[in-house]
């Protein structure tokens, strides 16, 4: 599979998700959200942000259970929340949030 | 036996308690996959919420070496995750002291914070597990 943005193909597995990290680019999340018919916030873009640096760090996606205390820990308990993420990405946070960020598919419980 | 546990016995009772597993890693971080299915394998399994540890003796005791440059072999340099364990509430992890020493290196030269334990006490720490999974 692939997506294309701004004239460019790039390249997806087949759930959508870059095979290709280093491909990642703004645009790119923008036009992935708009696939799923979701428009990015500001409050999206924390997430994804977020994941990004996480896996910099770890050089995994984190699973959601994970996530959600990390992200609590980082923005504050009104964020570190499923209810909270879930809204943002109903589609589940650490899948959906990870697609965008251009990161594989979390590993185990998403 | 029920359907929907996949045939697999699971007693109202029984669902909620902790076992003691111990995911048992000997060998080297590259060359094999053994390394990286074990933790992929211990991050899965973290959803569980179970009572887990991890060692590492023989070479296994090189996953945790700081300072992996894997670019020259083409795979991916996995050792940071052993890092993110902390936040899957995995904390005990043990290192085999002799192994460690015979490979001149010290707990300086490990990329987290580890228990070290002498063979004798490796033996111990193995016996009082309910599960021993060995990669």
């Amino acid at each position: 599979m692939s997506i294309v943005v701004n004239g460019q193909t790039y390249e997806t597995d087949e759930e959508g998700y870059l095979s290709n990290r280093n491909d990642w680019n703004e645009d790119l999340a923008k036009e992935m959200a708009k696939v799923d018919n979701c428009s990015l916030s500001d409050n999206h873009w924390e997430v994804i942000n977020f994941l990004r640096e996480y896996y910099d760090e770890y050089q995994i996606a984190p699973a959601v259970r994970v996530l959600t205390k990390a992200i609590g820990k980082k923005l504050g308990p009104d964020k570190g929340n499923s209810k909270y993420l879930y809204e943002l990405f109903p589609y589940g946070p650490a899948k959906q949030a990870c697609k965008y960020a251009g990161l594989p598919k979390p590993t185990g419980c998403v | 036996m029920s359907e929907t546990t996949g045939g697999v016995e699971m007693d109202e009772d029984v669902s909620g308690v902790i076992k003691k597993f111990l995911y048992v890693n000997r060998k080297a971080p590259y060359g094999t996959i053994y390394a990286l299915e074990s933790l992929e394998v211990v991050l899965i399994a973290a959803a569980f919420d179970q009572d887990v540890s991890l060692v590492f003796l023989d070479d296994g005791v090189y996953q945790l070496a700081k300072g992996q440059h894997t670019k020259t072999i083409d795979v991916k340099n996995f050792s940071p995750t052993y890092r993110a364990l902390e936040g899957y509430d995995i904390e005990k992890l043990y290192v085999e002291k002799e192994s460690l020493e015979a490979r001149g290196l010290t707990a300086e030269d490990l990329i987290v914070p580890v228990t070290l334990l002498p063979a004798a006490e490796m033996a111990e720490l193995m016996d009082g597990q309910d599960i021993v999974l060995s990669f």
